[in-house]
């Protein structure tokens, strides 16, 4: 069709967990979620509803948390882009604690140790979540962390574990090891 | 990338708009997006609000609040403009969750024009006006000229929205909004309420019970003549409930897959009821 | 004491007693053990159906029926064609085998031929290179449709004229037991409806379909059951089932909702046509259009009883709305029919069981499984006799609960574990939670709305006990199969069970450290080519059927090991054991290492499992058609909002008929998982119809409960009482946490109101706007 070349834009770059990505023959329409996923192999961030209800797919960008589903790729160029991919990764004062965790946040160890993972599609959207939220607030209370999770949306665990889980790692990140 | 726009400034969007009206304007994408991920919407070329720093512009005066278009949810909640709009925070703490408040905007919820978008009911109790700027200049439009009907403004080819002014008023205010579960949840019913002690007046909007975002003019002039105004005291329960009822008058649901038009006026009646004593009780201006 | 005697006994005590302490330690049967996919799960690297990739792959897309019924009278795929990047557009004509496929009964067509039969039924599939592309063709393609008004109510369903060619009517089954002519001098009757429920599991149905150059497919898919998927698949594409290579990706929950095909016959229709891989992910919007859904429900009621209490006879009709095809519905009205009574005892029952067809969607299975309909419906009753008894609900529960020895409504004589009465006492008698009055509007009815304060709510409690079978009922050749093979002291399990989330994979590897003590267990793919059917991830089966298969393998491997071991050494084998990763005589005097035995040689072997046999029902619907049984009870505290009608559930209480625990924490992920789905029945979960149509496709608008809407859930007790039969005894334990959770809100609400409420999801209306 002849209107269909027009939706296709000329490649951009994504800053994406520290490292410039190039993204060719991508049409306009396409969301961070899909450039992600499907044209940079970073199938971490999940896709689970595409209208922001879920948080499968919330991601940091210049350090704040975001629904990649509602961002136009696009318009992301030159902002700092982190996956789970990367998470911690870029961060250097967490790098001696990931490694004497065998590369696993506090966050992370504690959803695994406390069964906070069943199926895991929510799991990624989570651990970017919560790390977000310890970052800001390293002592939340029970109702700030249930807030702040709301729109994450697990269908396998009630949460129970989940918020097991979230209390676990404040614990481990005020006495790390 | 010519058919994706950034803009960096008004200035710049402006000229953009003024060259291609018909771009997709995008603000902070929570409306939008979705209708883009659906299909719903055939992009040809977008302009990007976003990161334009004057639209994130906000500032407090003495009468009056100036909040620019792309002031997202996240800052009505946990800056100054909390205090000095705090119906405008509890409504903002209503949308979705966490990363939704990070990116939705003031003026994409204006935009978007829905009758359950949180914050209008506000911006209505709150006298607010809508800056526009485009080809023919800037205009200011009260929110009943601005929302011609359910998502529909009168947006002009070419105009995109600057900012919102509305009034910074020192009695209570209350957004309460009923919603499928107790979090992330689309409106089913909403009440503003907003006491401006100057003028001796309750203002009242309501969200999700009508076509546009609609005062409740006659129960505000009714309700405002029963208030004692020197000490702030006067409303007992039996006054509260026909308040309640006046402003279930005044709304006009519908039936849809949320709700049915019965429930929604019933809502409309025991939420501005208790919001109405609220507001007259110390201490309940915050979100607790 | 003899080395033979004393080796006895020893094997015994590994094999059948279990040491939760002492299992710690090797990770083995009852520790709590972490999920060896977490590691992966938590970093983002655990791949998902639809996370896969290969060169030059397609997007698929389906084109659905907008419409509840239509013929469709012609159908031009002309302007799908004309699209730059389309490589093909397909359409019923393009299915070269059976065009129907379906569980039980193949009813279903893979894409419609000349009449659609429900919203968002298959018409037509487009391949292109760009999803956006391959959406855009589908839209362009243009159905003639002549719109038929459709059947919508399921009770005018029998009656009305066909919508299918084999009628209406999915299955009618009447249970008549004992003296129907007895009576009660205290009867109380109620109608009641269920709404139809999603799964909503969070990864939606995806793929990737590959053609292989012997003409068949290879696909990579999210499923339950591997093998039934297979042979539905080879008998559409019109291959030989070894032509069809299926490999379970990584499935992002399931909850019965992939029990059915969904894309995987059009995903390998694609590959076929295309010769290139293709993959197909669902959006949110079509997945609850793509998938089966719980069964909405009518039910009436008549509990009598004599003064006492006790239950003389239950009468029920029930029927379900099946949709437009018959998916498991057959089954699930068989459930919902012999449970209808609850785990009560009661001396004459006459249910009415009636599946049927409309022009709604597709019903079929999903947790509880039929169980949970009649659930909300039978414990209401029991409430209401109760109170007509003036009795305590929970006595009545007691002075009727089922215990083994017991007859079913339908002649069965339970004769393992089921402990009724303990779990109702446990969960009635564990302490309530001090529930602090708050001002914080997260805990209040209405949350982040801040509508509701705590003086204007009122608390209610109910309590509620359900439960239903484990495994394939009524004749079903019902088995699962897995290999076990020892190499240099790893052990491989290969198995098909499909992995969905509940942690078969955990237990797989617990099963064969506890049965070989090995440390490092290895799970192979679960794929079509490697392994024979595990059977279906559903009706609680899994732990028991698949843990049984693989502990059998493990046993039959050890068997080996230790014969050969003794045939060197001269000694019996049953004076030697395993025993941290050493082959040990009794004697104390020899021993080997398994490492290095198994270095020598592998030891393999692979073995198929099954449960007892059971029978059909007869024409009363009388039969042991069931193996075995599972319950469960709740007791809920809500605060309601009156006035508006909102819910705040503040505590959950359960305690749960488990068998034996086989891993704590897993085991408490599934109880507290399958609470939310009931939580989320009662209050906010329901497809809503209008006339056929499915309004609330979305996540916006089909609302599950988050993390504001679930309490706490305390296990009063988990109830140990081994069942014979099933591997450590272990009972299954994931469908009874939904079954009277549902029940156990609805009742709580009913007792905060005063309101009979007599659907679930209970909606604000129905509360705030009763007539009081």
């Amino acid at each position: 069709m002849s209107n269909s070349n027009s939706l296709y834009i000329n490649p951009y770059s994504l800053r994406v967990n520290g490292a410039n990505r190039e993204v060719a023959d991508s049409q306009v329409s396409e969301s961070l979620l899909f450039v992600l996923r499907e044209r940079l192999g970073c199938t971490g961030t999940k896709n689970a509803c595409t209208e922001g209800e879920c948080g499968s797919c919330v991601v940091l960008v210049d350090g704040v948390l975001t629904c990649s589903c509602l961002v136009l790729a696009a318009t992301v160029v030159g902002r700092e882009i982190t996956t789970i991919e990367g998470l911690g990764i870029a961060e250097s004062a967490d790098e001696k604690l990931l490694d004497e965790r065998g590369g696993l946040l506090p966050v992370q160890q504690a959803f695994v140790d406390e069964g906070a993972v069943q199926c895991g599609f929510c799991t990624p959207g989570l651990i970017v979540a919560v790390h977000d939220l310890l970052e800001a607030n390293p002592n939340p209370s029970e109702g700030d962390v249930r807030e702040a999770l709301s729109g994450n949306l697990c269908r396998c665990t009630g949460y129970g574990r989940i918020l097991a889980a979230v209390r676990s790692a404040c614990e481990q990140m005020r006495s790390p090891l | 990338m010519t058919n994706v726009i950034v803009a960096r400034s008004v200035d710049e969007a402006l000229a953009t708009l003024s060259e291609a009206p018909d771009i997709t304007i995008l603000a902070g994408g929570t409306d939008l997006m979705v209708e883009i991920n659906r299909g719903l919407r055939q992009l040809n070329s977008v302009i990007a609000l976003a990161q334009v720093p004057e639209l994130h512009r906000w500032s407090i005066g003495e009468d009056r609040l100036m909040i620019g278009a792309g002031v997202t949810y996240t800052t009505m909640l946990n800056t100054k403009l909390a205090q000095a709009a705090p119906a405008l925070a509890q409504a903002a703490r209503t949308v979705g969750s966490p990363p939704i408040r990070n990116a939705g905007t003031l003026g994409g919820n204006l935009g978007t024009a829905s009758p359950a978008g949180d914050t209008l009911p506000v911006l209505a109790a709150l006298n607010a006006s809508i800056v526009l700027d485009g080809p023919s200049g800037e205009r200011c439009l009260s929110l009943e000229e601005f929302m011609v009907g359910v998502k529909r403004t009168c947006l002009a080819p070419g105009e995109l929205i600057k900012a919102v002014e509305m009034d910074h008023l020192s009695g209570g205010q209350e957004y309460l909004k009923i919603g499928p579960r107790n979090a992330m949840v689309i409106s089913m019913a909403g009440v503003a309420l907003a006491v401006d002690r100057k003028a001796k007046q309750v203002r009242c909007a309501l969200g999700a019970v009508a076509a546009n975002i609609p005062r409740a003019s006659e129960a505000e002039a009714w309700v405002g003549e029963r208030i004692n105004w020197d000490s702030g005291t006067g409303v007992d329960s039996v006054l509260a409930q026909e308040f309640g009822q006046r402003m279930a008058a005044e709304s006009s649901p519908i039936d849809d897959h949320r709700s049915t038009a019965a429930y929604r006026r019933h809502a409309v009646g025991v939420l501005a009821a208790r919001a109405l004593q609220r507001v007259f009780s110390e201490g309940t201006n915050g979100y607790v | 004491m003899s080395c033979l005697q004393a080796a006895v006994s020893a094997v015994e005590h590994t094999s059948v007693v279990i040491d939760t302490k002492e299992r710690s330690r090797d990770r083995g049967v009852g520790a709590d053990v972490s999920r060896p996919d977490g590691v992966p799960k938590v970093q983002g690297r655990f791949a998902f159906s639809s996370d896969l990739w290969a060169d030059n792959f397609l997007w698929g897309h389906t084109l659905r029926s907008p419409h509840p019924s239509a013929l469709i009278s012609n159908i031009d795929i002309g302007p799908a064609l004309a699209f730059g990047g389309v490589h093909a557009v397909l359409l019923a004509s393009d299915v070269p085998g059976q065009l129907n496929f379906g569980l039980d009964h193949q009813d279903q067509p893979v894409l419609a031929a000349d009449q659609v039969r429900y919203v968002g039924e298959p018409v037509a599939l487009v391949a292109a290179e760009h999803p956006d592309i391959a959406r855009r063709a589908a839209e362009a393609i243009v159905v003639n449709y002549e719109v038929i008004a459709p059947l919508t109510d399921s009770e005018a369903a029998s009656e009305a004229p066909p919508m299918h060619p084999d009628g209406n009517v999915i299955r009618r089954l009447g249970i008549r037991h004992g003296d129907l002519s007895l009576t009660g001098e205290v009867v109380v009757e109620g109608s009641y409806e269920v709404g139809m429920q999603d799964q909503a599991f969070m990864g939606p149905e995806s793929g990737m379909a590959l053609p292989e150059e012997d003409g068949g497919v290879e696909l990579f898919v999210s499923t339950q059951w591997l093998h039934v998927d297979r042979s539905q698949i080879a008998a559409c594409l019109g291959l030989a089932e070894e032509q069809v290579r299926i490999t379970l990706a990584g499935v992002g929950g399931a909850f019965g909702a992939r029990e059915d095909l969904s894309l995987q016959v059009h995903l390998c229709l694609l590959a076929q046509h295309t010769q290139k891989p293709v993959k197909m992910v669902y959006s949110r919007d079509e997945s609850f259009l793509g998938h089966v859904h719980r069964h909405p429900a009518k039910m009436c009621y008549r509990h009598h009883a004599d003064r006492q209490g006790h239950l003389i006879k239950v009468e029920a009709r029930i029927v379900l709305d099946g949709g437009a095809y018959a998916s498991s519905s057959a089954a699930v009205i068989a459930n919902a029919s012999c449970f209808a009574a609850g785990p009560y005892k009661v001396l004459a029952a006459e249910v009415e069981g009636l599946a049927v067809r409309t022009n709604n969607p597709p019903c079929g299975a999903m947790r509880g499984f039929g169980a949970v309909q009649t659930c909300f419906a039978h414990e209401a009753q029991m409430d209401k006799l109760a109170a007509a008894l003036g009795m305590d609900p929970v006595e009545l529960r007691l002075l009727n609960a089922l215990a083994p020895g017991d007859r079913l409504i339908t002649g069965q004589v339970i004769t393992g574990a089921f402990p009724v009465a303990e779990v109702i006492r446990q969960c009635a008698q564990a302490p309530s939670p001090v529930l602090p009055p708050t001002n914080d509007y997260r805990d209040l009815p209405g949350g982040s709305g801040r509508t509701t304060k705590a003086e204007d709510t009122v608390r209610g409690t109910g309590f509620a006990v359900g439960f239903k079978n484990l495994m394939f009922s009524e004749g079903f050749d019902d088995y699962s199969s897995a290999a076990c093979r020892v190499s240099n002291g790893v052990a491989t399990i290969t198995c098909a069970c499909a992995e969905v989330g509940q942690g078969f994979v955990t237990l797989a590897q617990q099963i064969a450290r506890t049965e070989l003590s090995v440390d490092e267990v290895i799970l192979a793919p679960a794929q079509t080519v490697t392994s024979k059917s595990a059977g279906s991830t559903s009706a609680s089966r899994q732990t028991w059927m698949s843990g049984g298969a693989v502990q059998a393998a493990c046993r039959k491997v050890r068997e080996q090991i230790l014969s050969d071991v003794g045939a060197k050494w001269d000694v019996s084998p049953d004076g030697l054991v395993l025993r941290d990763g050493m082959v040990v005589c009794i004697d104390g005097q020899r021993q080997a290492s398994l490492a290095q035995l198994t270095a020598e040689q592998d030891y393999e072997a692979d073995v198929v499992f099954r449960h007892v046999p059971t029978q059909t029902l007869d024409e009363n619907g009388q039969g042991n058609i069931h193996v075995s049984f599972a319950c469960a009870a709740h007791r809920v505290i809500v605060d309601v909002d009156p006035d508006l009608g909102l819910v705040r559930v503040r505590d959950i209480t359960t305690a749960q008929d488990v068998g034996r625990i086989l891993n704590p924490t897993q085991a408490l992920g599934q109880i507290e998982g399958g609470i939310a789905q009931g939580v989320g029945l009662a209050l906010m979960e329901e497809i809503v119809l209008d006339d056929g149509l499915v309004r609330n496709n979305s996540f916006t608008d089909y609302v599950i409960p988050t993390t504001l809407d679930m309490p706490e859930v305390t296990i009063a007790a988990f109830i140990e009482e081994p069942e014979p039969g099933a591997p450590y005894g272990a009972k299954g334990i994931g469908e009874p946490p939904t079954i009277s959770s549902s029940a156990a809100v609805a009742a709580a609400v009913r007792d905060a109101t005063g309101l009979s409420l007599e659907r679930i999801p209970i909606r604000p209306y129905d509360i705030a706007l009763a007539d009081h």
